[in-house]
């Protein structure tokens, strides 16, 4: 089967200030797979993360090299529109945050704020959407309740069916699981194998297993640089180096 | 061994003891003073407090009938303080917590809005009447007073939704951007609104305070005396500080009317309670209505 690449990252670099941050990044992503980004704490997976969403713009002293291309667009292109760039990629963040608006409010934003004013389209879009991140069935009945009352992994697949209600190509996940109990991250897990069929997904996790559960393909970073991508299947059974080997057997990190 | 060991035990939870009394006593204060300042006001000026009195002008030189123009004044010139006050000082807020990258230019602003907050209101008085009264040729008038108190007020505001904005996640900021929406629309349809409970609180209690002030307004709206009621933002008005302080320092009869001072005094302090308790009131509807 032909795979079509998805995000093409070339020679990434990026500072805090003087301290750089990742070192010469490249790596490509394909469309339809998840990708998962693995590394002890402080290794630069989260910064690559959102690197790729430009969410890293908001810190005045950043600087980006490099180039990353989504379907042959440099996304960091002076003439590209960030706002536009971030509805064609969603994110889902470590905690779960939900806006303090109701369930259906929260899903409905991200189409209100590109323009959708349709009360028929808004209204199926939210109900397609809460069906997709496997949520619809807990919270058809209470849709204008706030989306707060709900439990931390429902919250979490909330704010899935909020990123997915504006249709985005790619789904960035940092570590959408760590505040969420072994049953709420299970369906996130079966979430994730649902939804690549329809997009791509790339996911930082601290979670051994979960990157083996989850993704095809995983990149090893540490502090700062990219040490090991591959199949995920080779990584967690023959990697090629001895540190992605001491890592992922526990024996630092 | 043991021995000592529980005399200093014994040695340490009574000064356990001490401290937590100490700091009970310091909380009690607080109650304490607002109780007897009410209680002295309920207590010496009740007898003044009639239907009369909160519906009439004042009569026979100020010594008998109402304060009806005092009551209109003093809310004419909250409400157009808050009016002038609110926009600026959350519009600067938003700028300053929200839009402004630090710098020189950043820090001189703030530099100059802690001085602002720290200028005697006589001296926002002078002002007022130089600047609003004179030069703009406002005269002494409603819209000079709350021009000249929205201006003392506008640190508070500015602080207090400052403070606000602070206290809304950052995470909620990142979420809308990551799902396509601009600044403003981020700062327009969530932070605000996430907000909005702690900047109204803010506001209400920096114009209460505002309300009470009798230096800002003795040049710039408020008059000794005048039996109508204002029709337009240009009329002068009378005003329940200012009222107090005529009676009591300036009046024909300070002994005899005593009473209407404390009188004053009452319904003064029932309507600064009366505007926070609206805020209060109001911020909780909100908050339920986020939960």
């Amino acid at each position: 089967m032909d795979k079509s690449v998805k995000i093409e990252v070339k020679h990434l670099n990026f500072y805090y200030g003087n301290f750089r941050a990742l070192e010469d990044i490249s790596l490509d992503c394909y469309a339809n797979e998840v990708l998962s980004l693995i590394g002890p704490s402080g290794c630069g997976k989260s910064t690559f993360l959102r690197c790729l969403n430009r969410m890293n713009d908001l810190i005045s002293i950043s600087r980006v090299e490099g180039n990353i291309l989504l379907g042959g667009l440099d996304i960091y292109d002076p003439s590209v529109d960030v706002v536009m760039l971030r509805s064609r990629i969603g994110m889902v963040f470590q905690k779960p945050n939900p806006f303090p608006k109701t369930i259906f409010e929260n899903v409905a934003y991200g189409l209100r704020v590109n323009g959708i004013k349709d009360k028929g389209i808004i209204e199926n879009r939210v109900e397609e959407s809460l069906k997709l991140a496997a949520i619809w069935d807990e919270v058809k009945d209470r849709m204008h309740e706030s989306a707060l009352g709900l439990s931390g992994g429902q919250q979490q697949r909330l704010c899935i069916a909020r990123a997915l209600a504006v249709e985005p190509e790619i789904l960035l996940m940092d570590e959408p699981c760590s505040a969420l109990d072994p049953i709420a991250t299970q369906k996130i897990e079966e979430l994730i194998h649902q939804l690549k069929k329809s997009l791509t997904i790339i996911i930082v996790t601290h979670n051994m297993q979960q990157a083996a559960r989850v993704s095809d393909i995983t990149a090893f970073f540490y502090i700062g640089k990219l040490i090991e991508l591959g199949k995920t299947d080779t990584i967690f059974t023959r990697p090629n180096l001895k540190q992605t080997q001491d890592y992922i057997t526990g024996r630092f990190g | 061994m043991s021995v000592s060991k529980s005399s200093l035990q014994r040695r340490k939870n009574l000064l356990q003891k001490i401290v937590f009394n100490v700091f009970r006593f310091a909380a009690f204060i607080n109650g304490l003073a607002l109780f007897i300042i009410i209680y002295f006001m309920i207590a010496k000026g009740w007898k003044a407090i009639t239907w009369t009195f909160l519906t009439q002008p004042p009569v026979d030189s100020m010594t008998k009938g109402g304060i009806l123009p005092c009551i209109v004044g003093t809310l004419c010139l909250s409400i157009g303080a808050i009016l002038i006050a609110m926009p600026i000082g959350v519009a600067s807020a938003i700028y300053l917590n929200e839009y402004a990258r630090p710098g020189p230019l950043i820090r001189m602003i703030r530099l100059g809005i802690n001085n602002l907050a720290g200028i005697p209101s006589i001296v926002f008085g002078l002002f007022g009447l130089a600047f609003f009264v004179v030069w703009l040729k406002m005269g002494v008038s409603i819209i000079a007073g709350a021009l000249t108190l929205g201006a003392m007020t506008l640190p508070v505001v500015i602080g207090s939704t400052e403070e606000a904005l602070r206290a809304v996640p950052d995470t909620y900021r990142e979420a809308s951007l990551g799902l396509g929406a601009t600044k403003w629309q981020t700062i327009y349809r969530i932070v605000l609104p996430t907000a909005l409970p702690g900047i109204l609180t803010g506001t209400i209690l920096g114009i209460s305070r505002a309300a009470g002030e009798t230096a800002p307004i003795m040049f710039t709206a408020a008059v000794f005396f005048t039996p109508s009621l204002p029709l337009s933002i240009f009329d002068e008005v009378m005003a329940l500080p200012y009222h107090i302080y005529v009676l009591a320092t300036a009046g024909t009869e300070i002994e005899a009317t005593r009473h209407l001072q404390y009188g004053t005094s009452l319904v003064l302090i029932f309507l600064v309670l009366g505007m926070n308790l609206i805020a209060i009131i109001y911020r909780s509807r909100l908050r339920k209505r986020m939960q």
